[in-house]
């Protein structure tokens, strides 16, 4: 029953998105066209794909701050690895076995470390960033074989892989969450971690998978993100992991965990990308930006709170 | 008439209200627009840079958008889609770096709208024009200060940006085409990374080897400011004299107190202005260089007032 309601939850934030884009559709002539409704899902497919990743870990009541120093580590790691060996399946791998590596690490420190998760990801952010600038020296590692900046910059049949990774990311976490056991664990342990252990589930596993495939997911935004740019740079995904969160939370996942949709997550990342477009389409100056999307954040969270308490 | 005033406030309070009031009502005027990518509005050069895109572009009645990319590439790459979809009649670029660059000059070049470089410059991709500081010829610049301001034969060092970086780099080779055209002979040249910190330790290294130097060029001010400190630790500030390049407002005031020799400064602001200028003259069918040169000027105690 309790799974049924998280289902419905994120229509606050689609009468959000919806509200958002009627103002924009009537302030910019050019808002609407296909070309830009494709540009809009391309800006935040890698802000997206990480966002499914950090909901699964908000749901179970943590937090991943590291996607962004992950991403930057997994990029240059893997632009060095295709640039030297010419191998783009090889320099796949070792992007997602790295952020997959790195995510085990930040469940495994705080599941069996005890180590808080905003702290324990705290750190790994760090330590990431760094290690990407120390094994890079700064400099950026640019220009991959094309079959390489696929995931990136490809597309089928006319359609961007930036459009039709998220779309099928989604579709397989939403199946996940609502149709098996380990979707409705992840619930489980987000509202009530000691009550689901009782029932004899070890959910400090369940907890290791969680931040492994947060990691995973980062690791395929990385892939995305240096594909799209055509070049691994340290200084990449600074301050994605807040983005990623906002997104979650602007979709109406409750950052004490247990409450939450994968839709909610799909609008949240789309509020944040239709905002940012449809300011730059209306020549808003660059320094507004960021307080209208500080302000669209707090107030769609009311706004799905309001449509929370009227539905209960 | 009382109502078709209320009618035409109504109007323009609505336009207003959703922020596109001057872009809509210069509609039937067709002005020109043109979209400015910034590498990071949070950086003082930049802000700079920007400043003289909108003045330049105001007083010849151009619109211009201006977008941040905030030191990401991929934002970079989404702001330029955006003013493509905008349909500016010109891209201006400061990219955040010559490769970052290079794909956004490719999605300008598949929708036809010409781009403007200003600085940085980009490594692949049809441009109208790059807008660049004169690096080489500041590096003459600073070269003939120096060897005006020591004795023939002395020692001189040069500290250098990091290695591949093409801008700094033309300041380092103006520099040493001096040298050796005066007959100074550069005892040590190594990279400080462009960083301040670094610059010191740099420079005592350089100290450690040649304590009878003269004086250093290094190829941007917060390297020079770094090795001012190390000089002052040595207590050789009257025997090494040091120049450094850009033009900082720290700069300037480490040579209003006489602890910075001179500076080479760039015109971020006429870089802005050029850029639009040499945009709308292209937009006008005049011929463009494939390199417009921003003018650079050496800044000394006497030039500042002391």
């Amino acid at each position: 029953m309790k799974i049924s309601l998280n289902h419905l939850k994120g229509m606050g934030s689609l009468i959000a998105l919806l509200l958002i884009v009627i103002v924009f559709a009537i302030s910019s002539p050019v808002f609407l066209e296909g070309r830009n409704l494709e540009n809009i899902i391309v800006q935040v497919a890698v802000i997206a794909v990480i966002a499914s990743g950090a909901m699964f870990v908000i749901l179970t009541g943590g937090i991943d701050l590291s996607v962004g120093g992950v991403l930057a580590l997994a990029g240059v790691l893997s632009a060095s690895v295709v640039r030297s060996t010419g191998s783009p399946a090889l320099a796949i791998l070792v992007c997602l076995g790295v952020s997959l590596l790195l995510g085990l690490a930040a469940g495994g420190l705080i599941t069996y470390g005890r180590i808080p998760p905003f702290v324990c990801t705290l750190g790994i952010m760090s330590i990431a960033r760094g290690a990407a600038f120390v094994y890079s020296g700064g400099i950026p590692i640019s220009g991959f074989p094309r079959a390489f900046r696929f995931v990136g910059a490809g597309e089928i049949a006319g359609i961007p892989m930036m459009v039709i990774i998220p779309v099928i990311v989604y579709g397989i976490l939403y199946f996940v969450l609502r149709s098996t056991p380990f979707g409705k664990i992840v619930y489980a342990i987000g509202s009530n971690e000691e009550a689901t252990q009782l029932t004899g589930i070890n959910t400090s596993k369940y907890k290791l998978i969680v931040y492994g495939l947060a990691g995973l997911l980062t690791g395929l935004g990385a892939l995305m993100y240096i594909g799209r740019i055509n070049s691994g740079h340290p200084n990449s995904g600074l301050g994605y992991e807040l983005d990623a969160i906002a997104a979650v939370v602007i979709g109406g996942t409750s950052l004490s965990g247990g409450r939450g949709s994968i839709i909610g997550t799909v609008i949240g990342a789309l509020i944040m990308g239709v905002i940012s477009n449809g300011l730059n389409l209306l020549n808003i100056d660059p320094y507004y930006q960021s307080i209208v999307l500080g302000t669209v954040i707090i107030l769609a969270v009311m706004i799905d709170q309001n449509s929370q308490r009227q539905r209960a | 008439m009382n109502r078709r005033t209320l009618l035409s406030a109504t109007c323009l309070a609505l336009a207003l209200a959703l922020g596109v009031g001057p872009a809509r009502a210069d509609q039937t005027k067709k002005p020109l627009v043109f979209g400015y990518q910034v590498q990071d509005l949070g950086n003082q050069y930049w802000v700079k840079v920007a400043e003289g895109v909108k003045a330049q572009a105001k007083e010849m009645g151009v619109s211009v958008v201006v977008m941040d990319a905030r030191t990401d590439a991929a934002r970079e790459l989404s702001n330029i889609d955006d003013m493509i979809q905008k349909k500016v009649d010109a891209i201006l670029l400061s990219p955040w770096d010559a490769n970052s660059g290079a794909n956004a000059v490719a999605e300008a070049n598949k929708a036809k709208i010409p781009v403007f470089v200003l600085d940085i410059g980009v490594s692949s991709g049809d441009i109208e024009s790059l807008v660049v500081s004169d690096n080489l010829e500041g590096g003459h610049i600073a070269g003939r200060y120096i060897a005006k301001s020591i004795p023939a034969g002395a020692e001189v060092a040069h500290i250098q940006c990091q290695p591949g970086y093409v801008i700094p780099a033309l300041r380092g080779k103006g520099f040493t085409e001096i040298m050796k055209e005066v007959g100074l002979k550069i005892v040590a040249a190594q990279s400080a990374d462009s960083q301040r910190a670094k610059g010191m330790d740099v420079m005592q290294n350089i100290l450690q080897a040649h304590p009878k130097l003269s004086a250093v060029f290094a190829e941007n001010d917060e390297m020079a400011l770094g090795a001012i400190e190390a000089i002052a630790a040595a207590g050789k500030s009257d025997q090494v004299k040091v120049v450094g390049f850009d033009g900082t407002d720290d700069a300037r005031a480490a040579i209003k107190e006489g602890r910075l020799a001179a500076t080479v400064a760039q015109e971020p602001t006429e870089m802005g202005k050029l850029g639009v200028k040499t945009g709308v003259a292209f937009l006008n069918g005049q011929h463009v260089e494939k390199t417009t040169f921003v003018p650079v000027e050496l800044l000394t105690p006497d030039k500042l007032g002391k």
